[in-house]
């Protein structure tokens, strides 16, 4: 099956180069930062927006929307987002390290549409060989004369820091980016303002973007909004790159048109399930996002609508595969204490709601639950995320607190008998070692 | 502003010392980097953990001084984040993660076999100071799961009988340096993609081995 690669091509077709300057611009790389300089910046932000190529940072927003509500005071700020934390997402690593030339190209090209002369791009702090990638990559653009003053031969100036993170997930919120950005804690701003387009780093106009859909921004001026558009599903354009991980016989990144069904996704590209087990349930795009299973979903495309409809999201495109020898209560359980330990502890429903949950899962995985437990759990999580429903309902400043309580639906929906098993057969019936006792 | 900063001392410093001058100069060339003093205070707190091999009152008290907030508010932002390590830590943080994808394959056992090796269980150091222990979130390396970093260097495809040689090289080797490509070699496995070219670099202690400042003042200055 020969598939469009548009982010990944260059790596694919020289796999042992593809990070350095020298096989980038032999390849065309910076042809187009070149040429955009020429191009008004109305014309850019207008292409990127018909061609709809939508975020790829978690919420499927459309970047040249984005673009459009920068606010006009100055000076304006671009912030790429490569702080990669959601579990099961490895795609902006592979990014960063393996063709850092054409996040630098998209950034120069971003920043310029956003009359930006300052730009950031942050790591997070786990990440030091992809930060290291980056920086270099950035010395040799500063060196060519791609950055710093006067870029290309023209007046626009650009500055470009990388700045690593301090292992923290919720930093990956646009707002706690930028405050961490600031030198203050990485805690999410209240909302009004809902974009940082309007105010965001210094309370200056800042438009932060995750590192794939920066990384698409040259080839979509190169393509044209048309071509773009052309790639694949006509309502989610281009490609995207899935993190598949798990129970499968081939994980990786791979780079897809929108469209393919969970089955050709799950079965073909990835190689179907280890030792030729059964699938159980998949989460499809990310921890924050409601788990599939094979009964409801496996025949749907995967789209951003359809996604949606069926009361999950594609997210950050990490696609965790569990088979049938998974105990799904052990599987909520350790998503839930991710967003229990990464709660920066502003709103009460997220600091206290998510360790309630981890600590009630803890007990049921270990025996010790009780008849009522899953109704209280039902009632913490409505505490979250009132109604329990897709997409959240928000009672917290961030989506961190609803995302906690997307593997409790999943149970709910999926797996109410599992639950009770552990209930009633006093532990797991997959026979797991105990986890560790929380202690609040 | 003008006077004095309020200096909130939260324990009595340990050392008192201040940087070396190369430590200073390397702060002054990152402050330059962003355009507000308080945005380096995230990079120079790595600084301060390579100086004293973790962040000491008297590291946060330079980060202070030097981008003009009290010790307090440095340290208000420092214990937000789990990777400026106030606590003893052992010349090899040894990070295993057991996140969903690398639970899923096994990593639960690489990090049992990882304490049981070592003696040492998460959060914690043993005697010498050689080796601490934890469990980490996901590293982004779930298509090579199970993981563990070393020193934030990362090792794909680990199983436990690797991991408990990986903690044995550890204390028998005791390399000055961690070099990703070098542990993924003896101690790796299955990856989540290729990494294409060996890398030179390696870390010399338990934070991120990168540095900043490559590019301050454009061209030629980079290290
Ligand atoms: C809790 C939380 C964590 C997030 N983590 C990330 C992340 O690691 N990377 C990312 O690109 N976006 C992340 N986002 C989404 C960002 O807030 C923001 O929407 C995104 O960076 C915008 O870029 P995009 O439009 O290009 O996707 C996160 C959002 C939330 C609520
Ligand atoms: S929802 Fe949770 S993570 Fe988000 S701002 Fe509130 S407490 Fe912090
Ligand atoms: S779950 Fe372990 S690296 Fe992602």
């Amino acid at each position: 099956m020969s598939r469009p690669l548009v982010v990944t091509r260059r790596m694919v077709d020289h796999p042992t180069d593809s990070h350095t300057l020298d096989r980038y611009q032999e390849t065309g790389g910076y042809e187009m930062a070149r040429r955009s300089l020429d191009m008004t910046r109305d014309e850019i932000v207008e292409t990127v927006k018909s061609a709809n190529l939508l975020g790829r940072g978690g919420a499927a927003f459309s970047a040249g929307l984005k673009w459009s509500f920068l606010a006009p005071d100055r000076p304006a700020y671009v912030v790429v987002n490569a702080d990669e934390s959601e579990p099961g997402t490895f795609k902006d690593r592979q990014l960063l390290e393996r063709d850092p030339h054409q996040l630098i190209e998209g950034l120069i090209i971003t920043s310029w549409a956003n009359e930006a002369n300052h730009a950031f791009i942050y790591i997070r702090g786990e990440y030091p060989k992809p930060a290291r990638r980056v920086q270099q990559a950035v010395d040799e653009a500063y060196a060519a004369g791609y950055l710093g003053e006067g870029i290309f031969g023209t007046d626009f100036d650009l500055e470009v820091t990388v700045h690593l993170g301090g292992g923290a997930y919720i930093c990956g919120e646009e707002t706690a980016m930028i405050n961490s950005l600031e030198g203050l804690r990485g805690e999410p701003r209240l909302k009004p303002p809902y974009f940082p387009a309007a105010k965001g780093l210094y309370m200056k106009p800042t438009i932060v973007n995750n590192v794939e859909t920066i990384c698409n921004v040259p080839h979509v001026l190169a393509m044209g909004a048309e071509d773009f558009k052309g790639i694949a599903h006509p309502e989610d354009t281009g490609t995207f790159l899935l993190s598949l991980s798990g129970h499968v016989n081939e994980p990786g990144n791979y780079e897809l048109p929108h469209g393919l069904t969970w089955r050709e996704i799950i079965y073909d590209v990835a190689g179907g399930i280890r030792d030729g087990n059964e699938l159980k349930t998949w989460i499809p795009g990310g921890a924050s996002a409601p788990w599939f299973v094979p009964s409801l979903h496996l025949d749907m495309p995967l789209t951003k609508q359809a996604t949606a409809d069926a009361g999950s999201m594609i997210g950050s495109g990490a696609v965790v595969v569990m088979d049938e020898t998974t105990c799904v209560v052990r599987a909520a359980l350790r998503l839930v204490r991710f967003f229990a330990h990464e709660s920066c502890g502003e709103c009460t429903p997220c600091r206290e709601g998510a360790p309630w949950l981890e600590m009630m899962l803890t007990r049921i995985e270990n025996g010790q639950g009780r008849p009522v437990d899953f109704d209280v759990i039902l009632d913490v999580s409505d505490g979250i995320s009132i109604g329990l429903e897709w997409p959240p309902k928000m009672t917290t400043i961030c989506a961190l607190g609803p995302s906690a309580v997307s593997p409790i639906i999943s149970l709910r929906d999926h797996f109410g008998d599992e639950v009770v098993a552990h209930i009633e057969g006093g532990g797991c019936p997959f026979g797991r070692v105990e986890e560790e006792e929380v202690v609040a | 502003m003008g006077s004095e900063p309020i200096t909130l001392t939260i324990r009595p410093a340990e050392s008192g010392k201040k940087w070396s001058d190369e430590s200073l100069e390397r702060a002054r060339r990152i402050m330059a980097r962003y355009p507000e003093k308080r945005s380096a205070v995230m990079p120079l707190l790595y600084l301060a953990m390579a100086e004293d091999g973790r962040l000491t009152n008297g590291g946060m008290e330079q980060v202070a001084e030097l981008v003009g907030i009290t010790p307090a508010q440095v340290l208000a932002v420092a214990s937000f984040y789990t990777m400026y390590k106030r606590e003893r830590t052992g010349k090899y943080l040894i990070s295993a993660c057991t996140s969903i994808s690398c639970m899923l394959t096994g990593g639960d056992d690489v990090f049992e076999a990882i304490e049981l090796e070592s003696g040492v269980p998460h959060g914690e150091t043993d005697e010498e100071g050689l080796i601490s222990v934890e469990h980490v979130e996901c590293i982004g390396a779930c298509g090579g799961a199970p993981a563990v970093q070393v020193n934030y260097e990362l090792i794909e495809g680990v199983t436990p009988v690797k991991a408990r040689e990986l903690v044995r090289w550890l204390q028998q080797e005791r390399p000055a340096t961690i070099n990703t490509d070098e542990m993924q070699r003896h101690f790796g496995g299955r990856r989540s993609f290729d990494w294409a070219v060996a890398e030179e670099a390696s870390a010399v202690g338990p934070y991120p081995a990168f540095q900043p400042f490559g590019t301050v003042g454009g061209v030629g200055e980079g290290e």
